[in-house]
């Protein structure tokens, strides 16, 4: 046993930061529909994406674009304690954009050994909040800008790309194979962009739902290449959740540091 | 895509029209089970690409004559006993459109871009039995291509039969495929 517990531990401490994080997730009920059909999405954060253990994500930031591109409402927008859900009806044929996009910029600094943020959790930053609440001589002062996408994508009819186009803002993804035309046997190329410019060497994770039946999370890991592309392979049809992050120094003043990360889940069928 | 001429074909391939003669023949079996459903079905001709060359059958729960404008909860059943939900629910303005992406290899090839209803194409669904289909295609481009016939059933499965074959022919081929379960045998003869 002895030397069965080393090896875990020294495997536990060298796990990357976000090994530890909750995942995020919006799960659509379907993704391929005729117009007028009605799609219900579960957002939430959990160990493993997609099962409902964890906590409701927050839908504050949610903003649903229509093919046409305008901005529409979710109907019946509730929040449990396990997840938060909400409905819409693909009255437009097209493929629409379902995001929560998070930003925010926050301190972290060392007072005496003693590790301190700012602001706490679930306050926003305000530029007067921290120049009264964080010392600007602190010990290891990080001031770090994060933005956040989380997404995901439904298609009444035939795919458009209207509702696709990137803000040019942190980390974003752009089709080269629709989002809805996934299938098993049929590799996928997806681009990331950086700021609206192709995202050399970002680590990309898949994984697929239903690890909770299975023993290994079985997680695909991708590197996009000098043009941003990654090509996925679907081993099986269903929900995929896909991540990636990326950390720069292209921050908004006060902050000196950004992480960019974009997370969605894809449905994949059989053909 | 958006025709509704009979049988349109969206030939953007160079090469020489020819007219082809297909004389098909469709089994629905008949299952034993506790709830059937009568199967959304769709027949089509696909060319090398998987790009659809002719659309010839699709066959799903047609939008109520005289109906009212939304498919009420209140309305009655399609027909008595009838579930009030799923693909042969109550059947309202829209029919069973709602469930047409279930035949999923056809609504990504052309379904999802179609217009419906598609004079001489689409029609209600239709009980088991062989169901005989004569179709005339003026102008098909000399090539291979697959006769796909995709059925769908409510409680049931899902099932995709092809049959490859060449055009020009010589002489009349005679060609047979068999599903497994959603569909029984399929035969093909091409005429000159």
């Amino acid at each position: 046993m002895k030397n069965l517990i080393k090896p875990l531990v020294l495997a536990a401490a060298c796990l990357p930061l976000t090994a530890l994080a909750h995942k995020q997730w919006i799960a659509p009920s379907k993704t391929v529909l005729n117009v007028d059909g009605w799609v219900t999405f579960d957002a939430a954060s959990s160990t493993d994406p997609f099962v409902r253990d964890h906590n409701a994500a927050r839908l504050d930031n949610l903003v649903i674009t229509a093919p046409d591109g305008s901005t529409v409402p979710p109907e019946n927008p509730s929040a449990g304690k396990l997840r938060a859900s909400f409905d819409l009806q693909l009255k437009q044929p097209g493929t629409y954009k379902i995001a929560v996009v998070n930003t925010g910029i926050a301190a972290s600094w060392d007072d005496n050994g003693q590790t301190k943020r700012w602001p706490p959790r679930g306050t926003p930053f305000t530029p007067e909040g921290f120049a009264q609440e964080v010392p600007k001589k602190a010990k290891d002062l990080k001031v770090t800008q994060s933005i956040g996408r989380l997404e995901t994508f439904v298609t009444a009819g035939k795919p458009s790309d209207t509702a696709l186009k990137p803000t040019g803002k942190g980390l974003e993804l752009v089709p080269v194979t629709g989002f809805n035309d996934l299938y098993t046997g049929e590799p996928a190329t997806f681009q990331f962009l950086l700021d609206g410019k192709p995202a050399a060497d970002v680590e990309v994770e898949v994984i697929a739902d239903g690890t909770r039946y299975r023993n290994e999370v079985g997680e695909i890991e991708l590197k996009t290449g000098k043009d941003g592309r990654f090509t996925i392979e679907w081993p099986q049809p269903g929900l995929y959740w896909l991540s990636a992050s990326v950390q720069d120094k292209k921050a908004d003043e006060p902050a000196t540091e950004r992480r960019s990360s974009y997370t969605a889940s894809f449905e994949v069928l059989s053909p | 895509m958006r025709h509704r001429i009979p049988l349109a074909l969206c030939s953007l391939l160079p090469g020489t029209a020819l007219a082809a003669n297909l004389d098909l023949s469709i089994e629905l079996p008949r299952l034993d089970v506790a709830e059937y459903h009568r199967p959304f079905v769709a027949v089509w001709l696909e060319r090398e690409d998987k790009s659809v060359a002719a659309n010839l059958a699709v066959w799903y729960q047609q939008p109520k004559k005289g109906g009212p404008a939304q498919a009420a909860p209140a309305a009655p059943a399609a027909a008595a006993g009838a579930p009030q939900s799923g693909m042969q629910g109550v059947a309202g303005n829209q029919g069973g459109t709602k469930w047409l992406p279930d035949l999923r290899q056809w609504w990504r090839r052309s379904g999802r871009e179609l217009a419906l209803p598609v004079d001489g194409v689409t029609g209600a669904t239709r009980a088991p039995g062989e169901h005989a289909l004569s179709i005339n295609l003026a102008d098909l481009p000399a090539g291979s291509y697959k006769l796909v016939v995709e059925a769908a059933r409510e409680e049931g499965g899902r099932e995709l039969v092809d049959i490859p074959f060449q055009v020009p022919v010589k002489d009349a081929v005679s060609l047979k495929a068999k599903g497994s379960r959603e569909l029984g045998a399929i035969s093909l003869s091409v005429k000159p």
